[in-house]
């Protein structure tokens, strides 16, 4: 009775998932994120109010659900992360080196500010439809660098994203792992990212996710808020459209 | 200092339900980093509540408590309007005290 044991352990899972879900702890990431972004910081002394997220200066309300997208200002594609990475360079003042620094964070000693900071922005998009477009040409060129990358072969395993994550009913240990080639798939994994995952006791956002995967899959270090990292997420925020945007959640 | 706590207080029928979110390591004291040596033990010690000057939840906690514990209870006598404190205390004497409004 192999399926019927899979099919428990992803309903016990399940439970377990909503028993937690009243007092997520993400809720604590979203409240420093929300302070961070109305305070006045870096060398030029300037708030997020005026970075815009591809809705207009300082609006939050359901700009992640837009997102990644074209930004004329940069002539580049962007994901939340860059994005913030290029308000903390322009309007703040920040070196890259040191807006790029600290992305995921690692307990009390070294919080990440990109994480808490992400936390906020997403949990304004809860309830948003999922609405990323292709319309620019830049738009359509890195969606599909990113789904060249998901089915690229490589590495010590020869391994690709599809190798976990393009066929149902796979598993790591007991934990089943979405089928992305899907758009139900694509839509419910990718929904509920940002999370905060219990065994880490930490807030994760998608580029984390993204990171952790190339470790896992034993590829290169994907480079945070790179052109690579931006078009991965391209391809799933897209085939994840039409649906409601559900997190920042909590897992495992 | 620590991280403030996220405190919700919600007037059910007659009695308030009161569920708070705390930042803090909760350190056992039996983990040991990545050269060996072991993690000193740093949690929360005791949790009071009070509405109006009145307490109305004392408790003393462990090592075993999570990670950014997550603590609901309800209490009866509170009314719309009312304020509840929350404090803690860990074991290196840190404090922090929070309130929320009952709705």
């Amino acid at each position: 009775m192999p399926c019927a044991f899979a099919q428990s352990t992803v309903d016990e899972i399940a439970k377990y998932r909503a028993a937690l879900q009243d007092g997520n702890p993400a809720e604590l990431w979203e409240a420093r994120g929300e302070a961070l972004w109305k305070q006045k910081r870096g060398p030029k002394q300037v708030s997020f109010e005026q970075c815009d997220l591809g809705l207009g200066a300082g609006v939050v309300k359901g700009a992640y659900a837009r997102l990644p997208r074209y930004f004329a200002d940069a002539d580049r594609v962007m994901d939340l992360e860059t994005r913030l990475v290029w308000c903390m360079v322009k309007l703040q003042g920040y070196s890259e080196a040191d807006a790029l620094k600290n992305p995921f964070g690692s307990g009390n000693e070294k919080k990440s500010d990109m994480e808490a900071l992400v936390a906020y922005v997403t949990s304004e998009s809860r309830g948003a439809k999922m609405n990323v477009a292709l319309s620019h040409p830049k738009e359509e060129q890195m969606y599909r660098l990113g789904e060249k990358m998901f089915y690229f072969r490589g590495g010590p395993h020869d391994f690709a994203c599809a190798t976990c994550h393009g066929e149902d009913g796979k598993r790591i240990r007991l934990q089943d792992l979405p089928n992305l080639t899907g758009t139900e798939g694509a839509q419910k994994a990718y929904t509920t990212w940002p999370a905060y995952r219990v065994s880490q006791g930490e807030l994760r956002s998608f580029q984390w996710r993204l990171y952790d995967c190339f470790r896992q899959q034993r590829f290169p270090e994907l480079i945070f808020a790179s052109d690579a990292s931006v078009a991965l997420t391209m391809f799933l925020a897209r085939n994840a459209n039409g649906v409601a945007f559900d997190a920042p959640a909590i897992k495992r | 200092m620590a991280d403030p706590m996220k405190i919700r207080a919600n007037l059910v029928g007659d009695s308030t339900e009161v569920k708070v979110l705390m930042n803090h390591e909760m350190e056992t004291g039996q983990r040991k980093d990545a050269q060996g040596k072991t993690i000193p033990a740093w949690f929360i010690q005791s949790v009071s509540a009070t509405c109006n000057d009145k307490t109305v939840l004392s408790a003393q906690w462990g090592p075993a408590v999570s990670k950014n514990p997550f603590l609901s209870f309800k209490f009866k006598g509170g009314a719309k309007g009312d304020k509840v404190v929350i404090t803690w205390v860990d074991s290196r004497g840190d404090k922090r005290t929070d309130e929320a409004t009952i709705a």
